[in-house]
């Protein structure tokens, strides 16, 4: 299929060429701090002696989680492909009313923790309850991360090749099918990744659900026996998934060199007219957005009106959205300055190396977010014991779990910029570094930009990690959701969780504003 | 246009990379020793709920004399921190929803052995078997009726398995205090009894997501009968008032196991050097007015002795014919989940 693109000649294709130095060292600190966990899994696994963790993952049940959560996660990922692609193309390429309004809809589920969407589809539903619950809930939560980068990558798609194609004589299907689907590979396939990976993860929806996974196992397992080395001895099993699950999305990306050839025109790309088909894509749209945002949003709005034990309570939920918002922005941060040389190697460097190094950023993203947590609070005590149940820690634990997130998005971004700009940079002379700040991180920035979005709103919502390291008495918005749900009260959780999704709306909107 | 993009992320970066900056600097004022001693904060672990006992939490620092930190989280996740911590734990005082996570702890040698006079405030029932750890309070299974459907709730929970009550059952296979009652059963009948008595639940009854919903579908008339916890009964008569509530509650006699007691409760960590004022907090705990709170607010049972509920109808502790059974053998719950699983109940 890379034949068909313009520009995919050897020059332009991933090398064997060693990457320089100043992002070599800087990807293998992020390496080192992804697998974190995995020392920790191997002390607490082997602690008992390789015998026994081999009885644990031998076990009969251990196969059959395997393929329950493999199960769920396929079919969850097949469904955020339809939902995200369908949704990119029609709020980027089209001529869909409202489109912008759409785009910035169709990122904001990603704003609702899977528990609340699992918890809101029971409270409507309760026959939901068991795998196809927690396929619906997740794949409403998760379709944006599939969506996003979508959408970035066909901004960023040179339109003269979609152009010379309907010259050719190709109907807008067959061009969208041999044009421009095949260079949405990427970001598709990363974005499906990502969300193979947060099911493996989750712990809310399944749990509510009553669908027991491989998360499931090992939560009951340190529930039911504080025994911490079935525990671990199951999550390394889940490890070797996400390492077999990234290297199978490495293999689905072909060869195919997927930048344009341009600078980047700042000429629009023409919308494609939906004609008859307006009213479907309309509804389509609606459909979509009802279900995943209007939905919960609903089911909240409901709880606030009826509940009587809602709190108005307004400078503690300021002050939590605050703390919220300060956390999430920082590891959001720290996550993208991480990705960002790991994510230009695994673009632009192939061999060996650079597979490791990936692979290494996305082995902690499986793992439920206890196992990261417990793996830092190990490190930290023993290691670096000032730091224990301070900030920086926590930061570090969302950059640990949420790296792949960054990575994915970096890498699809800077596989659509030229590499030939590079080249032509480094004839002139310019240093790695100031190629990397002048060429390469200018013309991947809408999808970083994209990436640290993700990783900010993901980071805003994340639960069992935040509950074991935060600093003493602060508070997210998502630990005062746990808090006020544990107590029974929905109407008292329902203005954090209004919250929640109103400030991940706020880089959704920005993110849509700055898009061309 | 990329520009403002770019501007963007230079932007969150800028402000990511400050916030823990300022963070660090605002929490090393506030910090002080970090190496704990007895003059320091006393850092509770508690794993029972905020919005339940943050008021008496703020009351026991008046009364311990000493500033209190307390970090909220589930029972089984800060007992898994805490043995993740081991010797270097900051936690002084840990209170926990269960006995399975105290006993976890105390099978790790973590727990220090209370004051005689601080045990002996609470029956043996409901301690440690190694003097570390006490119970504060304590919830009692039993069975939810709905009195339009049926005149009177069986008195064993062998009864509900039997053909008359076929989809007459609900119950909560996934709710802690349901698979602790099961490990009850396990523990007194054996693992083959409980099996067989699993299996008889399964075919007669309806499963719900919590106790909450349980007693909701008792209400409604969806189910005659409902295992659950006693208290969920009693706040909700304390809500709506008793004629506004459609069941009604049945103690089970004779030691059934459906009577199961089980009980939150306090231990004192050996190493998070608070150990004197962690003391004095868990006879606070143990005080009169502390005691009265939990039963009031949760109307859970109070556990140290002279103290009896203020919470009307609900009958007397000692009167309650509870299985004998010692507390820290419920730890064994992982078997009960491989019955469970293997059932097919959860």
């Amino acid at each position: 299929m890379g034949r068909l693109l313009p520009g995919a000649g050897p020059g332009v294709r991933a090398t064997d060429r060693r990457p320089p130095w100043v992002l070599i060292v800087p990807a293998c600190v992020a390496a080192l701090f992804a697998l974190l966990p995995l020392g920790y899994l191997a002390v607490r696994a082997l602690e008992r002696g390789p015998g026994y963790a081999w009885d644990v993952v031998a076990d009969e049940r251990t196969l059959q989680l395997v393929g329950r959560s493999l199960g769920l996660a396929l079919t969850v990922v097949a469904a955020c492909l339809v939902l995200g692609v369908s949704l990119a193309w029609l709020t980027v390429r089209t001529a869909l009313p409202g489109a912008r309004a759409w785009s910035v809809l169709a990122t904001l589920p990603l704003a609702v923790p899977s528990y609340v969407a699992a918890f809101t589809w029971l409270s409507a539903a309760p026959r939901t309850a068991g795998f196809a619950g927690a396929a619906l809930a997740l794949t409403l939560v998760s379709f944006p991360y599939v969506q996003l980068p979508v959408a970035a990558a066909l901004r960023g798609i040179d339109p003269a090749q979609e152009e010379a194609a309907r010259s050719l004589g190709h109907g807008p299907l067959s061009t969208f099918w041999r044009i421009t689907l095949p260079q949405l590979r990427p970001a598709a396939a990363g974005g499906g990744l990502l969300v193979a990976l947060y099911v493996l993860s989750d712990f809310g929806a399944v749990s509510l659900m009553r669908y027991d996974t491989f998360t499931w196992a090992i939560h009951t397992s340190y529930r039911a026996s504080f025994d911490r080395t079935p525990a671990a001895a199951l999550s390394v099993v889940l490890v070797v998934m996400t390492v077999a699950l990234v290297a199978a999305e490495g293999r689905t990306r072909g060869r195919a060199g997927h930048a344009r050839t341009g600078t980047g025109s700042a000429r629009p790309i023409a919308a494609v007219p939906l004609g008859r088909w307006r009213i479907p894509a309309l509804a389509w749209c609606s459909a979509v957005t009802a279900v995943a945002v209007a939905f919960p949003l609903g089911t909240l709005g409901y709880w606030l009106a009826v509940g009587t034990s809602a709190t108005r309570d307004l400078g503690g939920l300021a002050e939590t959205a605050w703390a919220t918002l300060g956390v999430a922005a920082a590891g959001a941060a720290l996550t993208t300055l991480l990705a960002l040389p790991v994510g230009v190697i695994a673009a632009r460097h192939r061999g060996r190396g650079a597979r490791l190094l990936e692979q290494a950023a996305y082995a902690g993203h499986a793992l439920p977010g206890i196992t990261v947590a417990l793996a830092l609070v190990f490190f930290a005590v023993r290691y670096a014991y000032p730091l224990y149940q301070q900030l920086p820690l926590l930061i570090c634990a969302y950059a640990v779990l949420f790296l792949p997130v960054a990575v994915a998005a970096t890498r699809a971004a800077v596989l659509q910029a030229p590499p030939v700009l590079e080249d032509v940079a480094r004839s002139l002379g310019r240093r790695p570094l100031r190629v990397l700040r002048d060429v390469t991180v200018p013309l991947a920035a809408p999808g970083v930009a994209a990436g640290a979005a993700l990783t900010f709103v993901v980071c805003m919502k994340e639960l069992p990690a935040t509950l074991l390291l935060r600093p003493t008495g602060m508070d997210t918005l998502a630990t005062r959701l746990w808090t006020e749900t544990g107590a029974g009260s929905f109407a008292a959780a329902a203005p954090y969780a209004a919250a929640l999704i109103l400030l991940a709306a706020v880089p959704s909107y920005l993110l849509g504003r700055h898009r061309t | 246009m990329r520009r403002p993009t770019a501007r963007l992320i230079t932007a969150l970066t800028a402000i990511g990379l400050l916030v823990p900056a300022l963070a660090a600097c605002g929490s090393d004022d506030k910090g002080g020793g970090s190496g704990g001693g007895d003059d320091a904060a006393l850092v509770i672990y508690s794993g029972r709920n905020e919005k339940l006992v943050k008021p008496i939490l703020d009351k026991l620092e008046k009364a311990v004399g000493s500033e209190v930190d307390v970090r909220y989280g589930e029972s089984a996740e800060l007992a898994a921190q805490i043995l993740e911590e081991g010797d270097r734990t900051k936690a002084g005082l840990f209170f926990s929803q269960d006995a399975g996570a105290l006993g976890a702890l105390s099978k790790e040698g973590m727990l220090e052995k209370l004051p005689q006079a601080t045990l002996d405030k609470v029956d043996s029932a409901y301690r440690g078997g190694e003097g570390d750890w006490v119970g504060l309070s304590g919830r009692v299974r039993v069975i939810a009726y709905n009195p339009d459907k049926v005149d009177k709730a069986p008195d064993s929970v062998h009864d509900v398995v039997k053909p008359e009550w076929k989809g007459k059952v609900g119950f909560a296979p996934t709710n802690a205090s349901f698979q602790a009652f099961v490990t009850g059963m396990r523990v007194l009948e054996g693992d083959d009894a409980t099996r067989t008595w699993l299996k008889g639940l399964k075919a007669n009854g309806k499963t719900y997501s919590n106790n909450l919903a349980t007693l909701d579908a008792v209400e409604s008339g969806e189910v005659s009968l409902g295992l659950v916890n006693h208290y969920y009964w009693y706040e909700r008569v304390a809500e709506k008032g008793e004629d506004k509530v459609g069941a009604k509650l049945h103690f089970l006699p004779g030691g059934d196991p459906g009577a199961l007691i089980n009980v939150a409760g306090a231990a004192v960590l050996k190493d998070g050097g608070q150990s004197a004022t962690a003391q004095k907090a868990v006879d606070y705990l143990l005080s009169k007015e502390a005691q009265t709170y939990f039963a009031e607010e949760t109307k859970e049972y109070p556990l140290a002795a002279g103290v009896t509920s203020p919470v009307r109808d609900l009958p007397a502790l000692d009167s309650l014919q509870a299985p004998d059974i010692d507390l820290s053998k419920l730890e064994s719950l992982q078997e009960t989940l491989a019955m469970l699983q293997d059932v097919g109940l959860v």
